[in-house]
């Protein structure tokens, strides 16, 4: 039972890190109905710039926050010079320019970074807490920590501040939000914006955890696009929750079910969401669009 | 009309005497633009006739390169009566797929196929007992039969089998978009209700495009395993999905020889970066997909389409009352 607990709290710190990278996804499918394939690269790379700081000497804490400004200006500027140009675009012609900026970056981090692992500090003590007879990892319960509280801060923001309504109302109703003044464009910017820094975290927070290379958020960003899907693809919540779902799910099965091993614990986990799909085609959460003939 | 069918023989007179031409190993390449452009033009028939996403088709191509493999290493069967097997296998397994999918649209089917590239290389590893685990399989190497041995190199006899097969099945695909099957695939992607209420069927049209497009994607991998002689699960990684997104938006959505153009994309851009700058290449490459897409959003064939329309003499919108003969072209 304590094994379970303690199993169940490190698939939540995983579930998390994969909840904060699948928001990031939703933010940018709410308003542009596109995945975003380079949404983990973006992520990678401001994870390279907190690393560069630190190796500096600046303080984890003070590097974190400096990073996460970096990638909302960055995410900012990105979309102003990328993205708007397509903006109007088909959805596939979008996604290549994302895969395309997906090559790219990882190009640039090798460049620049190389390719040789290198190790995150943690930001939290290696110690454990004993609770109820489990012993948990103050990094799983940081990260679980760090990770909602950004889910949470997001939330705030969309849900009480008027920039959050401005944001929300240009991606559901685009057309309507011009007429009312809102500048959508550039809440499709903010919003590439938001999006980063919540990527960002997902980034430093698995750092420490699969080491620190230009590759590093692929694994990542494969199962934060399954986590989107499984909550619903245009649901903030959905995203979390499937996130979470998934992390606890892809623990449970390598630990308990002996003949999955590493190999099939990937196809096994795609297996279960497709079988979730089918029964709920638009996801945990999300709504069926009824279409008017 | 002539002039397109000039430019159709011009095309094949040039892929016909290219080989006498060019040295061995370029023409191995162009063959690669062949089979990639088979598999493209699979993703022609789903994505941009019948409006269903795949990106998921390199696990049909592994399935066919697998295929291939197994059947020239057990069943001792020859090269040619292979590939229709591995058509056969990919087909079905195609309309599986897309007959359980049916109830997923957009993003959610796009993960379903995503799921399934993603799955195929573990896949390929867990069970080695058949697919040789992670050190693949190994294939005898293609080259010409009896008499034609000594004559033909196996390079130029593989690149006049694969634009032989390239050609029958663009021809294949032509006769069937063109007819009652391609217009019944546009109705439904453009309205499935109107489609319905016409008498179309959107389950049969809908999973026979996915398993059309799938034995596509399956000869496309079988011929590629033959010319590389070797298999393994590094080789059917996503990205090899992807690539072939990447070709059949850069080509063009849903015009059949956007496909060869996506296929000559994906197999020589890659190479062309690498000659500009080794160190620099994958970010060249990445900036390359982005400003393609930025001055051609509908595709390479689009772009053309869209320049050589300008030099036209008769009103556009005279030709657009026949809807079918802009998927055509």
């Amino acid at each position: 039972m304590q094994e379970l607990g303690q199993q169940v709290i490190s698939g939540l710190a995983t579930g998390s890190i994969f909840a904060s990278l699948a928001l990031a996804l939703v933010l940018i499918y709410r308003s542009m109905n596109v995945i975003n394939f380079a949404q983990g690269e973006m992520a990678m790379l401001t994870t390279f710039v907190a690393w560069q700081l630190v190796q500096d000497g600046m303080p984890m804490w003070v590097a974190f926050a400096i990073t996460l400004a970096i990638a909302f200006a960055g995410a900012v500027a990105l979309e102003r010079a990328v993205i708007r140009p397509v903006e109007t675009a088909p959805p596939l012609t979008i996604v290549i320019v994302t895969l395309g900026l997906f090559i790219s970056f990882n190009g640039l981090a090798g460049l620049i970074w190389g390719y040789v692992l290198k190790t995150f500090p943690s930001p939290f003590p290696p110690t454990t807490i004993r609770f109820a007879g489990a012993a948990l990892s103050e990094q799983d319960l940081g990260v679980i920590a760090v990770s909602l509280g950004t889910l949470f801060l997001m939330y705030l923001l969309f849900q009480y501040t008027k920039l959050g309504l401005a944001l929300r109302a240009s991606a559901l109703y685009p057309e309507q939000s011009r007429l009312m003044g809102i500048r959508v464009s550039w809440m499709l910017a903010l919003g590439w914006g938001l999006a980063s820094m919540v990527g960002a975290v997902s980034g430093i927070m698995i750092a420490p955890v699969v080491f620190l290379d230009p590759n590093m958020m692929q694994g990542v960003i494969v199962y934060a696009f399954a986590a989107a899907v499984l909550g619903g693809i245009e649901s903030p919540v959905g995203a979390v929750v499937g996130g979470l779902i998934l992390g606890v799910l892809l623990n449970l099965l390598s630990t308990y079910v002996s003949w999955i091993g590493t190999d099939l614990e990937l196809p096994v986990a795609f297996a279960i969401i497709i079988a979730v799909l089918l029964v709920r085609p638009a996801g945990i959460f999300g709504r069926v669009h009824v279409k008017r003939v | 009309m002539r002039s397109r069918q000039a430019v159709l023989l011009a095309f094949v007179i040039v892929v016909a005497l290219l080989p006498l031409t060019i040295a061995p190993y370029l023409a191995f390449q162009i063959s690669f633009v062949a089979s990639f452009a088979i598999a493209i033009l699979g993703l022609v028939i789903l994505i941009g006739h019948s409006g269903q996403i795949s990106l998921g088709h390199g696990a049909f191509m592994a399935v066919g390169g697998y295929t291939v493999a197994i059947l020239l290493n057990t069943a001792g069967i020859p090269y040619v009566a292979s590939l229709p097997i591995a058509a056969l296998v990919c087909g079905l397994l195609g309309i599986a797929l897309g007959f359980v999918s049916l109830r997923l649209a957009d993003v959610y089917l796009a993960l379903a196929t995503f799921a399934l590239a993603a799955s195929v290389s573990p896949l390929l590893k867990r069970f080695g007992s058949i697919t040789g685990g992670v050190q693949g399989l190994l294939l005898p190497t293609p080259h010409a039969p009896g008499p034609l041995h000594d004559v033909v190199r196996g390079e130029v006899w593989y690149y006049y089998v694969t634009w032989a097969i390239a050609g029958l099945l663009f021809a294949l695909s032509y006769a069937g978009l063109r007819g009652h099957v391609g217009r019944c695939l546009r109705a439904i992607r453009d309205s499935e209700v109107a489609a319905v209420s016409f008498g179309v069927n959107p389950v049969l049209y809908k999973t026979l495009a996915f398993g059309w497009s799938a034995a596509y994607a399956g000869v496309a991998g079988a011929l590629q395993a033959m010319a590389t002689a070797f298999v393994s699960p590094g080789a059917y990684d996503i990205s090899l999905s992807l690539t072939l997104l990447v070709g059949v938006v850069m080509g063009g959505l849903d015009m059949m020889w956007g496909a060869i153009l996506g296929g000559v994309l994906v197999e020589f851009l890659p190479l062309w970066v690498q000659k500009v700058n080794p160190a620099l290449s994958s970010i060249i490459y990445g900036l390359a997909l982005i400003v393609i897409m930025l001055f051609m959003p509908g595709g390479i064939a689009g772009g053309i389409q869209r320049f050589t329309s300008i030099f036209r003499l008769q009103p556009r919108g005279a030709r657009e009352t026949v809807p079918i003969a802009k998927d055509l072209t």
